[in-house]
Order: structure tokens, then C-alpha cells, then sequence
């Protein structure tokens, strides 16, 4: 048995509202910024999982991720 | 009739739901999250508040407690469900209604009093809303903005799969997709609504619209036992 740590980054999906990167890329005046666009705020989250080879530890993350971490009608994730 | 009302950690709405049912003359208890059982109830509703903190995503943690396997059981086997506000979004989560709720067009938590026009009155939610009547609700939530794309959304206006939708004067206070603000599943049983029906069920509270849900499920259910020849 061994630990595998994954990082599972969840986005908003293309053409989805994404309020907090709206929010972000409104407030930037504030800094002085003016010259970035296209903002967009996901998840990301850490773990660790206990398996005897690294696909049976990626199968438990793929099912987390597409069950639980997104939602597959509004976020995508990549796995890595 | 027995309606049971799911509590969940973090719900705020179940004990006004539970108040309003018996004021509709039903019999209600309280269904504890921990517990994989809905205690034979007719009706289960998913009430309103911040289910599990809200964390992750609105209703993404509470669809996996125990009392939920118990749920879609319970609407698998043609159980009455109503998820309100936070209860249609683990609802929405769960798959037991189509759709997802996205955080309010505004970026802000919306409140305030919503007017819905009601698309279809053959539902036991809806059966006792007279012809032509709107209903006055309040609203109170962050993420209600109803999404499906495009293509579903066609699909689920051609199985007549939406009950409810913002109307005028107060018009759409969340950005919702074709103004839909309840829908209901395929079967007709299982419906979800942002709106707070139990919040609107007594003249004193501004509005009884809400009552004419309640009433409505409890006249399907009766006149149902009373057709299978009044068995409970």
C-alpha cells in the first residue's frame, strides 16, 4: 500500500457564469490595473489516497472528482 | 396524510415547513439527516437553509447523507417530494430534478417578494391553484440562477417539465433561464422552487399564495388513499 497525492482543479465550463472571476476583473480598476481580462476563478483541491498502484488510486480520485469536487452540467476538472 | 420534513445541518426552513403542513391538516415529522429512513411519509420535503454549510457547492454534501438514499428511494418508488430554495438545489444535485443552480446573475444574495405564474395545474402541487392565478412569494438565496443548456432546455419545456416562472411585476430576480423557477420531474411527483412557499402560507406573513401548495398536496394524497378505498 502506498499514498498517491493528486491536485483535482475544477473550472467553471466554457460560457458559464463565473460570478467570482466577474468580481475579481470589476475590482482591478481599484489596483491601477487596467490591462487584464479574461479572469476566471476554480478550485482547487489537494489530497491523498491510500492504494496498492497508482490507477486504482486515480480511479478513486476520477469518481470523487466527477461525483463530488464538480458538477459535470456547469465545471470541468483535470486531474493531475 | 404524513409529510416528513428532512433536517439537515444547517436548515433553517424545516420547522416553518413543518408548521405549514399542519396547518394544511397533515400529519409532519422531522427526518434527521443521519437517519436512511422517510418513517412513511407521503411527502418529503427538502427544506430551506444552508445545507452542510453550503461548502463545496450548494447541496453537493447534503446529497450524499444518509437520509437522502432514503429520499430517492423513496421517489423512485413514485414518493411526493418538494425541495424548497436550499432543498431544490440538493435536489438538483442529487439528479432528482434536472438542472443546476448558479450563483445570481447580481452577484448578490437576492430577497424580496417574487410573483410566479403557475404553468401546470394537473400536479398534485398544484392541482387547488384556481385558473389564471399568480402566486406572491418570498425569495432569499445567493444561487438560484436555474441553468440547463440549450438544448435541455428545450427538451424539458417539451416534456413539461417546468411548474413555475417568474413573472411580472417583480419579473426574474436571479437571472434564471426562461424565468423558470420550479420545475418538476418526469413522473409529476418530485418538484424543486427557489421561491419560499412555507414563508407565505398565512395572511399575516404578508401572503397565504404559499398555502394552496400544501393544500394541493394534501388534497392529491387524499383523494388518491381515498380512491385506493381509504386504506390509511
Amino acid at each position: 500500500m502506498s499514498t498517491y497525492c493528486f491536485v483535482v482543479s475544477v473550472m467553471p465550463k466554457e460560457g458559464i457564469l463565473d460570478p467570482q472571476g466577474r468580481a475579481v476583473e470589476t475590482s482591478l480598476p481599484h489596483l491601477g490595473v487596467d490591462n487584464v481580462h479574461g479572469v476566471r476563478v476554480g478550485r482547487r483541491v489537494e489530497l491523498s489516497v491510500d492504494a496498492a498502484t497508482e490507477a486504482e488510486a486515480r480511479a478513486v480520485v476520477e469518481r470523487l472528482a466527477g461525483e463530488l469536487f464538480a458538477n459535470p452540467l456547469i465545471e470541468a476538472w483535470t486531474v493531475g | 396524510m404524513k409529510v416528513g420534513v428532512v433536517v439537515f445541518p444547517g436548515s433553517n426552513c424545516d420547522r416553518d415547513a413543518l408548521h405549514v403542513v399542519r396547518l394544511a391538516g397533515a400529519e409532519a415529522v422531522s427526518l434527521w439527516h443521519e437517519d436512511p429512513d422517510t418513517q412513511g411519509a407521503d411527502l418529503v420535503i427538502l427544506p430551506g437553509g444552508f445545507a452542510y454549510g453550503d461548502h463545496l457547492r450548494a447541496g453537493v454534501l447534503a446529497r450524499f447523507s444518509p437520509v437522502m438514499q432514503a429520499v430517492k428511494a423513496h421517489a423512485a418508488a413514485g414518493g411526493l417530494v418538494m425541495g424548497i430554495c436550499n432543498g431544490f438545489q440538493v435536489m438538483a444535485e442529487a439528479g432528482l430534478v434536472p438542472g443546476a443552480l448558479l450563483r445570481n446573475a447580481s452577484l448578490r444574495f437576492e430577497h424580496g417578494w417574487v410573483r410566479l405564474s403557475v404553468e401546470r395545474r394537473d400536479t398534485p402541487f398544484t392541482a387547488a391553484i384556481p385558473e389564471g392565478r399568480t402566486l406572491r412569494m418570498p425569495i432569499a438565496h445567493g444561487e438560484g440562477n436555474y441553468f440547463l443548456p440549450d438544448a435541455d432546455l428545450d427538451a424539458l419545456e417539451a416534456s413539461r417539465g417546468v411548474l413555475f416562472r417568474y413573472a411580472a411585476p417583480d419579473g426574474n430576480p436571479n437571472g434564471s433561464a426562461r424565468d423558470i423557477a420550479g420545475v418538476i420531474a418526469p413522473n409529476g411527483r418530485v418538484c424543486g422552487l427557489m421561491p419560499h412557499p412555507e414563508r407565505a402560507a398565512e395572511a399575516i406573513l404578508g401572503s397565504d399564495d404559499g398555502m394552496l401548495l400544501f393544500r394541493s398536496i394534501v388534497e392529491s394524497v387524499g383523494a388518491t388513499t381515498a380512491a385506493a378505498g381509504g386504506a390509511r
